[in-house]
């Protein structure tokens, strides 16, 4: 027994390992969210960051699905959206007062929303877990289709096409937020985001978690070791359900509004795009796709009318080129960095980085040029007091050459780099 | 240790109108190390696909230890203490050795779906973990991927995974198939290790590995068993000789 | 009586388009294993398709050439986009063919606007074919069921009876095996994909004037064809077709039921006052293709005549 000790605690991380592994990470969180508003952020940086935290939390509950468990959903909003229809029909009867309402902090709303999106899992999920894979995705969406259209026709619970809002300030204070300002309002996002952050992080690290991770490997073999995948993604179905929900409350305080719009497959898409492009294999992965495109949602759409075109080929670029995403990359480069390979790389990086900058330059002048044409009002791009009509010979040259350049140069890169491995 | 660890009664499987097993009757004691050998497309993974409950028999009756297991389903066999392992290594690819082998052991240490504790907290899950990577000698590579394990590394994880859970009886399918000499000794001393005091049910092609191993042997050939008995009774059976005439002894010889 | 008779012919003309798209659908998904999420969108395309070519030619014309522009597109994307994720696994192609369908409505906005474009019936087919009842019937929507039938023959056709419907059957029933025949297998998925695609923008070409030309209506139609594809079983043509029709009758002749649940369930003691009583059943068309599709699969989770898991 003794020796078997010893090799127990060398196949353990170390207190070391673990404290740098684990606990930093969550310490260096907990801190940037509270130094963010020493730099007194305006009104409209406070709203970002407090949509980024919510995104944060629904994006790391859709990856518990797709990046941990392997299952594709279209209708993860539905959780998120039931989750903050709850909380905002809760402050209402805070705001009433009646009962025990009255006692209850609308500070506590996130763990309403909790209950509610686990509960909806529990109910959904139950039909909609008998399958894997693509029928699962197939389900998943015509849920939402039913709940969403469902939204739409019970206005005593939706509140029809306007929807249902609520006043976040209708409770009591608590630990001295009044939830007026947006200040009040960053440090209860901020305090929930952490929670959500922890809690999904801590699930990874469950029997449960690592069941899930291992029926998204191998449902087969699942069930030859005692388990029943089918039950380990109901399970996982139902806190991931939760988790939304968690969000959908956050949202509810934030927003003060929630409509049938919320539960439709539009904030679904958004949010398999955000975590699909932060990278679904690292647990931060989603963390870095919400913050990501939440920036660009709020920025990018004042900027120019073609950013959700810009979104779809981003997606479909990550999808088809990039399928460890953002995080892949971020933690690819760090790895090479840090292993002193960067001067070996530092050229073929160099033509890739290049040829990418050529073909976005391609791509965003025919976007940009289409977008002006199809508008008719007759607007002309005018990037650095260039004038590139849509009939101009000198636009289609700024299209194509760089295009068939930066493709040229891409191609190139990935060729060497194969000629490296081979 | 007496009585059945196992028994099949007048067991039959058809796919459509191919009749792949047709008939098996057979007892296996508790403790015994029994193989199933038999020429290629015999019915052997049918076989044991019936009794680990991949398959449903089409007729017939599947015991484990005085309970009737045929018709349930894998996981529910697997808890009543019968392991498998497969023929195709079927592990938990992006996973590392260790995370592996604790799959296996999680469920028989009563921490199911378990979702309040922290799995780095267990500590007889990471010890038990730990034991099974040592006796099989994988405790050095228990933080690779699984995925960048050598093939001989593979299947010996498989045979860790399938042990992981401490059932009474367990499955082999072709624990050797692919691996060189001396690998197959190994993986032969790894078995007899860790299917001591346990039933064993093995099929193999490599004959050396079976003569070595089994206390008893059944031939199955075109789905029926032919012959069961002792080493020596089965390599004087006249049937056993007449249905691999014409065939060679597969002796090493991969699937 | 002129409702149910209406109800029906519209009913069956509608199922029919969604057996259009979901015949290309089922025949995509059972070989490739890919559920090309972007299938209405390639319907939306016929329609606009058919809209630009009528501009510059007529009608007939684009009823021909707009399918197959369609069918090539899917030829394009096949090549250039799925092969290229098809060895990480069918959530990769399925999350493609979600960002294509993206993709397509983005472009469409930008080629054709953001509001629906005049698509007109052809006036060759725009008068009432016949009077049912005091009710005119428009005899485009009969040229509608006669395309459908005899896409429906053709189809079974080829099928039946030709040698390229053989592999395709094989492939339906044991997909993995059709590579060793010693067919080239990439060239029958890019076919086999055209093939379904240039179907979807048949069903734009004929529904998009009889319904709406807009950039919306991919995602109208293609969660529809989804529910069709599973509640009639993944990978089953015939199970396509049932559930097509059924869908198709169960959706139009709810819309020309104006019974609320009261007057239903009013024997339950559900009144027509309150919030859910006063549902009528013709608001809830839209969604009874996903009841629907929730109720079969618990009832029976591989659908109607799938038998097989996937």
């Amino acid at each position: 027994m003794t020796d078997m000790t010893t090799t127990y605690v060398n196949l353990a991380p170390s207190r070391a390992e673990k404290f740098r592994q684990r606990v930093l990470p969550m310490i260096l969180f907990a801190l940037a969210l509270a130094v963010i508003p020493l730099f007194g952020p305006s009104r409209t940086t406070l709203t970002l960051m407090n949509h980024m935290g919510i995104n944060i939390v629904f994006a790391l509950s859709f990856n518990m699905l797709l990046g941990r468990a392997g299952m594709l959903s279209f209708g993860h909003a539905v959780y998120l959206g039931l989750g903050g229809y709850f909380c905002v029909h809760v402050m209402n009867w805070i705001a009433a007062g009646s009962g025990i309402w009255g006692a209850v902090p609308v500070f506590s709303m996130p763990a309403f929303g909790f209950a509610a999106g686990a509960l909806a899992g529990a109910v959904i999920g139950w039909p909609s877990c008998r399958r894997a894979g693509t029928p699962f995705a197939m389900i998943s969406l015509g849920v939402a289709e039913l709940v969403a259209a469902a939204g739409f026709m019970f206005d005593s619970l939706f509140g029809g096409e306007m929807g249902i809002s609520a006043d976040r300030m209708g409770g009591h204070e608590f630990l001295g937020l009044t939830l007026g300002p947006l200040e009040d309002v960053y440090w209860y996002i901020a305090f929930w985001t952490f929670v959500g952050v922890v809690g999904m992080y801590a699930f990874t690290r469950t029997p449960l978690g690592k069941l899930s991770e291992a029926t998204r490997d191998n449902p087969e073999r699942v069930e030859f070791v005692g388990y029943n995948p089918q039950r380990v993604r109901y399970l996982v179905f139902i806190f991931a359900g939760a988790f939304a929900g968690l969000a959908g409350g956050m949202s509810a305080v934030q927003d003060e509004i929630f409509t049938p719009e919320n539960l439709s497959l539009v904030p679904s898409g958004a949010i398999l795009i955000a975590a699909y492009v932060g990278g679904i294999r690292y647990f931060t992965g989603p963390i870095m796709g919400a913050i990501v495109m939440t920036y660009m949602g709020s920025n990018l759409s004042d900027y120019t009318a073609g950013w959700l075109l810009y979104l779809g080929l981003m997606f479909v670029g990550v999808v088809m080129f990039v399928p460890d995403g953002i995080a892949g990359v971020v933690y690819g480069t760090w790895d090479i960095i840090s292993g002193g390979k960067f001067r070996e790389v530092a050229g073929s990086w160099a033509i890739r980085l290049l040829g990418l900058a050529l073909m976005a330059v391609s791509t965003i002048t025919l976007v940009e040029v289409a977008f002006r044409w199809s508008d008719g009002y007759g607007e002309v791009f005018e990037p650095f007091g260039l004038a590139l009509h849509h009939g101009s010979l000198l636009t289609w040259i700024v299209v194509v050459v760089p295009f068939a350049l930066g493709a040229l140069l891409l191609r190139q890169a990935a060729r060497a780099e194969n000629e490296v491995t081979t | 240790m007496t009585g059945e660890a196992l028994q099949l009664i007048d067991l039959k499987k058809s796919f459509g109108p191919a009749k792949i097993i047709q008939g098996v009757n057979l007892q296996i004691e508790k403790g015994e190390r029994h193989a199933i050998i038999g020429p290629n497309g015999a019915g052997k993974s049918t076989l044991f696909n019936l009794i680990s409950g991949r398959f449903l028999p089409t007729s017939g009756e599947i015991w484990l230890n005085g309970d009737k297991i045929s018709g349930k389903k894998p996981f529910e066999i697997n808890r009543m203490g019968l392991s498998r392992s497969f023929q195709v290594s079927n592990i938990f690819t992006n996973m590392t050795v260790r995370e592996n082998v604790r799959c296996g052991v999680l469920y028989s240490m009563g921490y199911g779906y378990s979702f309040w504790r922290n799995i780095g907290n267990l500590r007889e899950v990471s010890e038990k973990t730990a034991a099974i990577l040592e006796d099989v000698g994988l405790i050095d590579k228990a933080h690779l991927p699984a995925t960048l394990l050598p093939y001989a590394d593979q299947r010996t994880l498989e045979i860790a995974i399938t042990i992981a859970g401490g059932a009474e009886v367990i499955l082999l399918d072709e624990p050797t198939a692919g691996m060189s000499h001396s690998e197959t000794d190994r993986a032969v001393a790894l078995i007899e290790k860790a299917s001591h005091g346990k039933t064993l049910l093995i099929v193999e092609h490599d004959m050396g590995v079976v003569f070595n191993l089994a206390d008893r042997i059944s031939v199955l050939v075109y789905g029926e068993i032919i012959a069961t008995g002792t080493p020596e009774e089965i390599r004087g059976d006249p049937k056993v000789r007449e249905a691999y005439l014409g065939e060679e002894v597969e002796e090493g010889v991969p699937a | 009586m002129e409702t149910v008779v209406f109800a029906l012919l519209n009913g069956v003309i509608y199922g029919l388009l969604l057996f259009m798209l979901s015949s290309g659908l089922t025949l995509i998904f059972s070989m490739m294993g890919v559920l090309n999420f972007a299938h209405a969108s390639f319907y939306m395309l016929g329609a606009y398709f058919a809209y630009t070519l009528m501009e510059g030619s007529n009608f007939w014309i684009a009823l021909f050439i707009a399918p197959v522009l369609v069918g090539l597109a899917g030829m394009v994307v096949e090549r250039y986009g799925l092969r290229k994720v098809h060895a990480r696994g069918h959530v990769a192609e399925l999350l493609f063919t979600f960002g294509l369908a993206y993709l397509i409505d983005e472009v469409v906005k930008i080629f054709w606007g953001r509001t629906a474009v005049n698509y007109k019936v052809p006036e060759l087919l725009d008068f009432p074919l016949f009077t049912l009842y005091g009710a005119q019937y428009p005899a485009y929507r009969i040229f509608i069921l006669l395309v459908a039938i005899l896409m429906l023959v053709a189809l079974w056709y080829l099928l039946r009876r030709t040698r390229a419907g053989l592999i395709i059957q094989a492939a339906l029933t044991h997909p993995h095996m059709v590579g060793h025949l010693g067919h080239n297998v990439p060239m029958i998925f890019m076919m086999v994909f055209g093939a379904g695609c240039a179907l979807a923008g048949l069903a734009g070409v004929i529904g998009g004037n009889y319904f709406i030309t807009d950039p919306a209506m991919a995602v109208q139609m293609g969660p529809i064809v989804f529910v069709v594809v599973v509640v009639g079983g993944l990978g089953s043509l015939e199970g396509a077709f049932i559930a097509a029709m059924l869908i198709g009758l169960l959706q139009t002749s709810a819309v020309s039921i104006n019974a609320s649940l009261a007057d239903i369930f009013g024997f339950l003691g559900l009144a027509g006052t309150s919030e859910v009583g006063g549902i009528t059943i013709a608001s809830m068309a839209p969604m009874l293709p996903f009841l629907l599709l929730v109720l079969v699969l618990m009832v029976r989770p591989t659908g109607l005549m799938g038998d097989r898991e996937v």
